[in-house]
């Protein structure tokens, strides 16, 4: 100790000239730009999928049912209450949030008296800080969860332009699992799809690679797996969680990932249907498509003795008959439909219903019939030309080729029509013009843009992978016809598609045309039904908008109680919700058989 | 005339085996309670003392008042859950309990994590390291009732807050550093104001040297008080500036380096006398040795680049069975982290080794024998334990 040590403390008398540092008014201070403070949420963007709800530690999060706010595909309807009495401000709501709408703002006083006024809406509730521009957002780069799909492997372009082979060739183990990995299981998928499929449960049991439970969770609500785990038009990945801010889950490939583990025949031992109990009752189903067998599934697992009715010699329907084999594989078809037919249902097939045999008939001699015919008319644009007879129907020549009819395949071909049948026979026709001339030469054009094609956007990529052209935006007008042989479709720019009213009235440029050559012009431009079996009970049916038989939506019972109708007629043309409709048939026909 | 003994050393009398007899009924001693209030800055935990005059005769430390159960309530978390709430741990330097969770994680995991994210995590830990001193200093001078002291370090100390709300968005519990690297990168004209903070702290350190450690008070009441025997640092398992100021260079920065320290160019600071007074000089010398380390760090951490790595989805994120330890140097020594999974979404046991616990409640027992009560509060702090650490 030195006398410096005594004075050096005195040095501190020097903070008198110097200004204070204590903030005057401390309640105007913002909080930094990253700031955590209070929570916003764009209630417009988020779509209540309740991850927040999942990830908060301290259940702070709720979700909560919202005035004004329906719950809708897409959308659960309920929006994340907050209670400030147990959030720790972690933001990890916001790390995990799938549409990035909540995040926090930089303001962080709040007086209250009552204590149940610290728990709120956000973006409900009006907050003083809804407004901020600044606070905690989710920085770039930084994921909590993939968003990124795992690669679907699909043959070379090279390898599959001339074949009908399957293109797409599934996923390994690590690949499902890795995808199954990124789901959040907020069940969205589940609510939008027809069928409402237990979709989190199954990606569940890929991720613990647990293919029998995955394979019972399917059958709950789906006996078609292996096709719908193919050409399912996956509605639930649509309104995916992720999809907004990356990649959709594949759940489509991740539920034939599971039907294809598990070798068809220890089904029976794993679905637990050795032995079914017969009721006695027996059930009529016209049609052996997807709502024919999905119906008949459920029935026979409820006891009915079924027997179904089809114009075709083989069964599949529309999933056989108009999806090409390069999509839709005939053995895996055959995988689904061989189980069903093992539960002791019965197919008779080259019947129509309403020519082979009636359908009062069936009435009389059954407890209840489902109808489920299809579409399977093609749809004419009746332009001049087209009554042409090298202007075909997309559905017809579809058929011909599963059926392995020859078909006489020209140098040049039109398709008409944007949609995935459009595709399907574009590509189809691609493939063919390439083993007969060893090039490719169809041109597809459609009423709409290249951005509202209804066609899947990977299915416009591929067909031009496969050396198909895609002209999109033009309107039809007529067939040049020059001594008897088609020379190609005149075309005119289309402007708009439906008029003010949203009603299908298509305008044309007629300044800007295009004239296309072909020898042979195909029309894909919708399908049509065939009902003309219920002729002679018409009377006694309702028919609504298109000539549609109005059912009930939940029991598909029509006006006629033994009568049932479903599938494509009803509510399509959609793979998925014509399985829907059986399970839902199925169901009405047991309902319905049980209180008679 | 009253008539002082000067030779203390009989009292009180020892029975044959060396234990005191005590009889607290004969009115020579008396027992009282420090605390669970906060004797200075060292938080809830309470002494409990017998007297003989205002000399301390025996010592028995008591924790619990703090206890929140964060290791068990970690095994009911999913790992990414564990990350808000283990910085609670610690509450003044909660930064230690992200690195050392998520490294934990990371290991078991077999995630690599990106070189920015490393950066950014040296210069959060030394920011810890920096804030957590200033508010130790407060307290060590409070405790010997130079309260001006505190309000200096104080204030230099929320400058360094609101460096650490630029970037993470929180002042206090900063969960920066979730598994797999960080939340983001710097913003942008961060490394001015970080050299315009550094500039302010070293200048208020400056003073803290003039008035606190060139004061002959300060040097009267701490040097020669609270001695650590250099045998004790083995036996009690002492670690940091506790075993530095007995001559041990005992620090995980340069023993085991982790992160960047092994790029990083520092010395360790050493005492000889092993008292309160060489402690906090020890402390003293790393604040500056901290404020140079920010700022080679912060001339170095990239300005961009990846700086999260690839995580599976974390809400059904299992980890292999297995089990690590993962140690880093915090302000009062090895911090570490014991973490076993089983290879369940959820963590098996984690077990948080903070240095707090063998300072405060054996090492405390031992040193305040002999004590004067008013420099009870003065050692605690020289001991620089933090009860919510203790507790868990």
């Amino acid at each position: 100790m030195s006398f410096k040590d005594v004075l050096m403390p005195f040095t501190a008398w020097k903070n008198l000239f110097i200004e204070p540092v204590t903030i005057k008014k401390p309640d105007q201070i913002q909080g930094a730009s990253r700031y955590r403070g209070f929570h916003k949420n764009e209630v417009d963007v988020c779509i209540g999928c309740g991850t927040c709800e999942e990830i908060c530690q301290n259940a702070a999060i709720d979700m909560m049912p919202v005035e004004g706010i329906e719950t809708k595909d897409g959308d659960s309807g309920l929006r994340p209450m907050i209670d400030y009495g147990r959030c720790c401000w972690c933001a990890l709501c916001v790390d995990i949030c799938t549409t990035n709408s909540l995040t926090l703002s930089n303001s962080f006083k709040w007086n209250s008296t009552d204590p149940d006024d610290f728990r709120f809406i956000p973006g409900v509730d009006e907050k003083y800080w809804n407004n901020d521009k600044l606070g905690y957002v989710k920085a770039d780069g930084y994921d909590l969860n993939p968003v990124e799909r795992v690669e679907m492997g699909e043959l070379h372009p090279e390898e599959r332009d001339r074949s009908f082979v399957e293109m797409v060739t599934g996923y390994s183990r690590e690949q499902a699992q890795k995808e199954a990995d990124r789901c959040v299981e907020c069940g969205i998928c589940t609510a939008t799809c027809p069928a409402h499929m237990g979709i989190p449960a199954y990606i569940k049991a890929v991720r613990e690679d647990d293919m029998e439970e995955g394979l019972r969770i399917l059958y709950e609500t789906n006996p078609l797996p292996e096709i719908c785990g193919r050409i399912c038009t996956h509605k639930c990945e649509t309104v995916c969680a992720i999809n907004h801010k990356g990649d959709p889950l594949s759940i489509r490939w991740l539920k034939r990932y599971i039907a294809d583990q598990v070798p068809s025949d220890k089904y029976k031992e794993i679905l637990g249907t050795d032995k079914i109990e017969g009721n006695g009752k027996k059930v009529a189903i016209i049609g052996a498509g997807p709502a024919g067998l999905s119906a008949a599934h459920y029935l026979a697992l409820m006891g009915y003795s079924v027997k179904i009715y089809e114009t075709l010699k083989g069964p599949g329907g529309m999933v056989r008959y108009g999806i090409p084999e390069y999509r839709m594989p005939y053995d895996q078809i055959d995988k689904d439909i061989d189980y069903i037919l093992s539960l002791g249902v019965e197919v008779q097939y080259n019947t129509k219903v309403g020519e082979d045999i009636q359908l009062e008939e069936l009435g009389k001699d059954y407890d209840a019939v489902f109808s489920a015919t299809g579409l399977h008319l093609g749809r004419s644009t009746g332009i001049e030309g087209s009554d042409h007879d090298k202007v075909y129907q997309s559905i017809e020549l579809l058929r011909k080729v599963t059926l392995e009819e020859e078909i006489d395949v020209a140098e040049k071909i039109v398709v008409i029509g944007g949609g995935n049948v459009a595709m399907d026979i574009t590509r189809t026709l691609a493939r063919l013009q390439n083993k007969k001339y060893g090039k490719v030469n169809v041109l597809t054009t459609c009423l709409e843009s290249e951005e509202a094609m209804p066609a899947d956007e990977e299915e416009v990529i591929e067909a031009r992978e496969e050396k198909a052209v895609i002209d999109p935006g033009w309107g039809p007008q007529k067939i040049e016809i020059e001594d008897g042989k088609i020379k190609g479709l005149h075309v005119n720019k289309c402007l708009a598609i439906f008029d003010e009213e949203g009603r299908f009235n298509p305008k044309f440029d007629n300044d800007n045309k295009k004239f296309f050559e072909a020898d042979m012009i195909v029309e894909s431009i919708g399908q049509g039904m065939d009902i003309s079996y219920t002729e002679k009970i018409k009377d006694q049916l309702e028919f609504g908008a298109r000539g549609r038989i109005i059912v009930d939506k939940k029991s598909f019972q029509s006006k006629l109680p033994w009568l049932f109708v479903g599938g494509d007629i009803i509510e399509g043309p959609d793979v998925i919700h014509g399985i829907a409709n059986g399970h839902k048939a199925a169901v009405g026909i047991d309902t319905y058989l049980k209180d008679k | 005339m009253l008539k002082f003994e000067n030779d203390r050393s009989k009292y009180p009398e020892k029975n044959a085996d060396g234990t005191n007899i005590i009889d607290l009924e004969s009115g020579k001693f008396l027992k009282i309670w420090q605390g669970p209030i906060h004797p200075g800055m060292t938080g809830n935990m309470s002494l409990e003392l017998i007297i003989q005059g205002d000399e301390i005769m025996e010592c028995k430390t008591h924790v619990g008042y703090l206890h929140r159960g964060f290791e068990k309530l970690m095994e009911r978390r999913r790992f990414i859950q564990c990350f808000p709430i283990c910085v609670r741990i610690a509450v003044p330097e909660p930064d230690f309990n992200e690195y050392c969770l998520a490294a934990t994680i990371e290991e078991l995991a077999g995630i690599e994590v990106p070189d920015a994210a490393e950066w950014m995590r040296t210069l959060l830990l030394e920011m810890a390291r920096l804030q957590s001193y200033l508010a130790w200093i407060g307290g060590q001078a409070g405790a010997f009732g130079m309260g001006i002291i505190g309000q200096w370090t104080i204030w230099a100390r929320d400058l360094v807050l609101d460096r650490f709300e630029e970037i993470s968005g929180g002042r206090i519990y900063h969960m920066h550093m979730p598994p797999g690297g960080v939340r983001s990168l710097l913003p942008y004209g961060f490394e001015g104001r970080m050299k315009d903070t550094l500039d302010k702290v070293s200048q208020i350190m400056v003073d803290v040297e003039r008035v606190m450690f060139n004061n002959s008070v300060f040097k009267k009441r701490s040097v020669g008080l609270g001695y650590i025997d250099p045998l004790w640092v083995e036996e009690y398992g002492i670690t940091g500036p506790n075993a530095r100021g007995a001559g041990i260079p005992k620090d995980v920065r340069k023993d085991y380096p982790y992160l960047k320290y092994g790029e990083l160019d520092f010395e360790v600071s050493l005492g000889t006398d092993s008292d309160a007074f060489t402690r906090a000089d020890v402390r003293r010398r790393d604040i500056l040795t901290t404020i140079d380390l920010i700022r080679q760090i912060v001339e170095r951490v990239p300005k961009n680049g990846e700086f999260m790595a690839e995580v599976p989805n974390v809400l059904h994120w299992k980890i292999p069975k297995g089990e690590t330890y993962i140690r880093s140097e915090c302000t009062r020594g090895e911090y570490g982290y014991y973490t076993v999974t089983d290879g369940s979404g959820y963590p098996r046991r984690i077990n948080v080794r903070g240095p707090s616990y063998t300072h405060a409640i054996a090492l405390m027992e031992r040193m305040a024998i002999n004590l004067n009560i008013s420099d009870t509060a003065g050692v605690m702090s020289s001991l620089h334990t933090y009860p919510p650490e203790v507790e868990r």
